[in-house]
């Protein structure tokens, strides 16, 4: 004896935890299927209403549907009924129970008790697939010329269902549905105009027969509108508005590029648009349909003003819903009628400010929209207003919007600058790299404002101070530091600039004081530190000054930091001839997309750095070299052959990038081509932004194979006559950012070059440790050896792991067409990129190994180590053998 | 234009009722039941009865402790719905005297006998209480066998 529904709907109330609920839930399951086997007539009521109690809770039900089969194929009503609603609760579109219920649902369709017809309509409508829709149309499709209208309108949604299923058949109920388009019954009427609507949907030349009957909905939507109070239809004063609503949208699908059938409605529209009261939701749901049908079909400008200003009064409505939905219709029209919605921009840029944060996002989307070159001033200063009060998620998105708009609309540079200027000092954190960089792009490239940038920054990152001030100081560092003789300079003030007096005591000591700032973030204190090396050339008055503000880094914790610090101040002892050219003004560079920054999709040659750049003081260069050639014993290494792979793919990278940053110079391309050469040797490929922030930690690799020797000092053959223009390096393209898509390898520098090469700060040992994540993944005595150097790309993210995989050769006869399979448990992920080339080189060839990028994402990070396994296989150069190898990889702890 | 699910969700954030248009798998269920109520709930009185979830919009309307959740595809219109959703809670309320959350959960047939006389594979199709109420009557009139 089972319980009944009321007691289990209780005992499950009482339950106190989910396990509770859960064992009840399962004993009564096992319950139901034990009375279900009995094949209990008696229970089967209670039975299916207790599974969709369950069902509903969310918990497996499957079993019943056989038993709701049952019930529907029963001869009394309540079986039929509770049996139909159990299927169409619990079905899960399972072929063989709808194949099952085909057959009774079709002889209920036919029955002579209305009733059980309409059950089975409704069912039908509900659950129907696409082959019992074949199987039941031409019964369907005769109902809908029922004398009842109970069922006329059931099996109207019925072949709402059946055409959706099943296009084609959709020929089978225009006839009759276009008939019901006259019917006298509201419901049925609401029915038809909804499957003349899915018709139209399924077929637009549906719309052709469908407009023939403009003029009756015409007359039907007119009656409704005068038709005074019924109560049976009345909601809120409007008779009946679901039905006007979706008179409205037909219209709208059969008004839609046809001006004929536009014209015959264009009355009754304007006589919905303009007679509506709009004072209840009702009212406003009609006016909102209408406003739409109006903007969807050919409607005359007058009409359009109309709907326009229409929206225009829901944006003033208190009620929220009616303002989101105004909101969400502009956004759809501005596009089509921008003038009409532009005469509402002050409303649409106060709902900015709602406390909805629904009607925050809805309105700044269509702020953005409705920003051009006329408005950009004005709405460019509302936006930076809504910036230092909109919500957290909105304000990187903001700022991305702001500074796209102003970079399409502003009407003059100097405009331009001070909005951005505004931009990073409100924005703060929640500026985006890209903005800072095309910011400095902005200012490198106009001359004329370089001093007044700098002025204008200044005085914001005076003002601005603490975390949100960082990105802010940085630029505003880069640009002192470049432009810092325009910045103090008089002659170049704008007019109606503020006289406003910076001296460059007063840049120094702001630097200084960043500098000092234990808070600010290494990256932004790199910036500034090179900004004051800068600003050491510009005011050689301040020589001093600038000394002691880098001295303040030479200590830092920061080994990036302290190396390149204790490096100018180096560089200052040696004076102006290597100062002078070494610190120069950047030359304008031009932008690149982000996806050069990163190092994808880089071409071209090695050459493509050296064009038109002018290559500064390449004598004192050259002497440079000589002396730091002759300072650099200990490091006691030799120039390796490694420089042979100099040009190759990974030259490219730094090139390009070098290229991008600094137009050029001789010297920059021949120092990409150094450092790439290393990376192509050495087995860590020098990541651009990585680099050019700096040799953190400058592991260079010593896991490369012999042919690399010692990269450093290879680097520094090939990077040193190009010292001098690679030293400019724009650091603000690497700030704060991790590289997007490349993971970090060991980076290396330049200046790292030059470190080495003789000056005696705290630099790494000339032959450095391996990075912590290089070991042997596959060795094979005489012949293949695999080495994987793993890094984590985002430092945010550890579970995904980046491999490098180095495959060298020490055996004399190079392996031909190498491939590496590798395979990962279940709860990982793995890509793998193209290898460098198809074959290992011997090992007397000189050839860069090849070399493999993996990435691993571990779901699992933390709980499961990484695990791998290989597969490779090659044809051996000498013997002309497939050699096929197999490995099992043990990643180090921590991966 | 199509009602996508119709759900009765308490205060607490338990379903009382939940109608699905469209076959969504138990799983999928729970899940969307339960990031829309966390939604919902968070909501204040004050901001707008429509919420964007996933690929559709999400019309809800509070009556004491239910809340009435309407999941509906993005070329719905929301007022109407919003209307509807008060439409189909006014039903009710006639149908059961007052309707209350117990009311609904012991006679959770007899809401779903109302709801497929007004709606029906995501239309609506009804919306005079009369009629709607009528029918379920004759529907009942052969006394149904306790459940």
């Amino acid at each position: 004896m089972s319980m009944r529904l009321r007691e289990l709907i209780r005992a499950v109330r009482q339950c106190k935890t989910t396990a509770e609920e859960r064992a009840l839930i399962a004993k009564q399951s096992a319950a139901i299927r034990n009375s279900l086997k009995d094949q209990d007539a008696a229970y089967r009521h209670r039975n299916v209403a207790k599974l969709m109690f369950m069902h509903m809770l969310g918990y497996p039900t499957h079993f019943g549907q056989m038993e709701c089969v049952k019930l529907i194929a029963a001869v009394g009503f309540p079986e039929k009924r509770i049996g139909y609603l159990g299927l169409m609760i619990l079905l899960d579109e399972r072929q063989e129970v709808t194949m099952l219920v085909t057959n009774s649902i079709k002889n209920d369709l036919g029955h002579k008790n209305h009733f059980i017809v309409g059950l089975g309509l409704c069912a039908l409508g509900n659950i129907c697939t696409a082959e019992m829709a074949r199987d039941v149309a031409p019964e369907v499709a005769a109902l809908l010329a029922s004398k009842n209208s109970y069922i006329r309108k059931k099996a109207a949604l019925c072949a709402i269902r059946v055409v959706k299923k099943v296009p084609e058949l959709a020929e089978g109920f225009l006839e009759n549905a276009s008939a019901l388009l006259a019917d006298r019954h509201h419901g049925v009427l609401l029915c038809a105009v909804t499957l003349a609507l899915q018709l139209c949907y399924v077929d637009a030349n549906h719309a052709t027969t469908f407009r023939k009957h403009v003029p009756i909905l015409v007359r039907i939507l007119k009656s409704l509108i005068h038709s005074g109070y019924s109560a049976e239809h009345d909601v809120g004063g409007h008779a009946d508005p679901f039905l006007q609503v979706k008179m409205l949208r037909l219209f709208r699908v059969l008004g839609a590029g046809d001006a004929e059938a536009s014209d015959a409605m264009s009355d009754i529209l304007a006589n919905v648009a303009s007679n509506t009261d709009g004072s209840k939701n009702a009212g406003n749901a009609i006016l909102y349909e209408a406003v739409e049908s109006i903007m969807g079909v050919e409607s005359v400008g007058g009409l359009r003003v109309l709907a326009i200003n229409i929206l225009g009064r829901f944006l003033a409505n208190k009620d929220n819903n009616i303002r989101y939905v105004a909101l969400n219709t502009l956004a759809k029209v501005v596009a089509v009628d921008t003038q009409a919605v532009q005469r509402h921009r002050h409303t649409i840029v106060e709902c900015v400010k709602d406390s909805d944060v629904t009607i925050r996002r809805s309105a700044l989307q269509l702020v953005y929209n409705l920003v051009n070159e006329n408005n950009i001033v004005t709405l460019a200063k509302e936006l930076l207003d809504y910036l230092t009060v909109a919500d957290l998620e909105f304000k990187a998105d903001l700022c991305r919007r702001i500074a796209e708009l102003v970079a399409r609309f502003a009407p003059s540079k100097r405009w331009h600058v001070d909005t951005l200027v505004e931009l990073m000092s409100k924005g703060g954190a929640h500026v985006a790299d890209e903005e800072c960089r095309a910011f400095a792009h902005l200012v490198s490239a106009t001359p004329e404002l370089q001093g007044y940038a700098g002025r204008a920054l200044y005085k914001a990152s005076f003002e601005m101070r603490g975390e949100s001030g960082w990105k802010l100081a940085a630029v505003a560092a880069w640009v002192v530091g470049e432009y810092g003789d325009a910045v103090v300079s008089r002659s170049n003030r704008l007019e109606d600039e503020e006289g406003f007096v910076a001296s460059p005591k007063d840049l120094v000591s702001l630097l200084e004081s960043i500098v000092l700032d234990a808070a600010v973030p290494h990256a932004v204190k790199q910036v500034v530190v090179t900004a004051l090396a800068k600003l050491s050339v510009r005011f050689p008055s301040e020589a001093s000054d600038v000394k002691r503000a880098v001295s303040h880094a030479t200590d830092s914790l920061n080994l990036e930091l302290q190396q390149r610090s204790c490096e100018f101040i180096k560089i200052f002892e040696r004076g102006p001839s290597l100062t002078g050219p070494l610190l120069e003004r950047m030359p304008a560079f031009e932008v690149k997309s982000s996806s050069a920054y990163s190092g994808i999709g880089i071409e071209g040659g090695g050459g493509k750095g050296g064009g038109g750049g002018k290559a500064p003081a390449a004598a004192s260069g050259a002497d440079l070299l000589g002396d730091l050639m002759s300072l650099d014993d200990d490091a006691g290494a030799v120039r390796g052959s490694g420089s042979a792979a100099a040009a190759t793919s990974g030259a490219n990278l730094l090139d390009d990038l070098l290229g991008g940053d600094m137009g050029g110079g001789g010297g920059g391309g021949g120092g990409g081509g150094g450092v790439g050469g290393f990376s192509a040797a050495g087995s860590a490929p020098a990541d651009p932004l990585a680099d050019l922030f700096g040799g953190v930690g400058a592991t260079a690799p010593a896991t490369a194979p012999a042919p690399a020797a010692d990269p450093v000092m290879d680097l520094l053959g090939m990077a040193a006559p190009a010292a001098p223009a690679a030293a400019p390096v724009d650091f603000m393209m690497g700030m704060g950012a991790a590289p997007p898509a490349p993971p970090p390898p060991p980076p290396i520098d330049p200046m790292a070059a030059l470190d080495i090469g003789g000056f005696s700060a705290p630099a790494p040992a000339p032959a450095p440790p391996p990075p912590p994540g290089s070991f042997t993944a596959y060795e094979k005595d005489g012949g293949l050896r695999v080495v994987f150097a793993c890094t984590k790309p985002d430092p945010m993210d550890p579970s995904e792991t980046c491999v490098l995989a180095t495959y060298a050769n020490s055996g004399a006869s190079p392996l031909r067409s190498f491939t590496l399979q590798a395979a990962v448990p279940k709860t990982m992920s793995l890509s793998l990129e193209p290898a460098s080339g198809a074959d290992v080189p011997g090992a007397g060839s000189g050839g860069a190994p090849t070399t493999q990028r993996l990435r691993v994402k571990n779901a699992q990070h933390g709980v499961k180590p990484l695990a791998m396994r290989l597969r490779m296989q090659w044809t051996d150069a000498a013997s002309g053998a497939v050699v096929v190898e197999q490995a099992t990889v043990s990643f180090p702890p921590g991966m | 234009m199509t009602i996508r699910f119709l759900l009765l969700v308490n205060k607490q954030g338990q379903t009382r009722l939940a109608n699905y248009n469209e076959n969504v798998p138990q799983e999928e269920r729970r899940q969307i039941e339960g990031e829309i109520v966390r939604k919902c709930l968070a909501r204040s009185d004050e901001q707008c009865n429509i919420v964007e979830h996933r690929n559709y919009k999400v019309i809800y309307r509070r009556y004491a402790s239910l809340f009435f959740i309407v999941g509906v595809d993005e070329h719905e219109n929301e007022l109407a719905i919003h209307e509807f959703i008060h439409c189909v809670v006014e039903t009710l309320d006639r149908h059961f005297g007052n309707v209350c959350e117990l009311d609904i959960m012991f006679h959770l047939e007899s809401v779903h006998y109302v709801l497929d006389e007004m709606m029906m594979n995501g239309q609506i199709f009804e919306t005079n209480r009369r009629a709607v109420l009528s029918q379920v009557k004759e529907f009942d009139a052969p006394p149904a066998s306790s459940s």
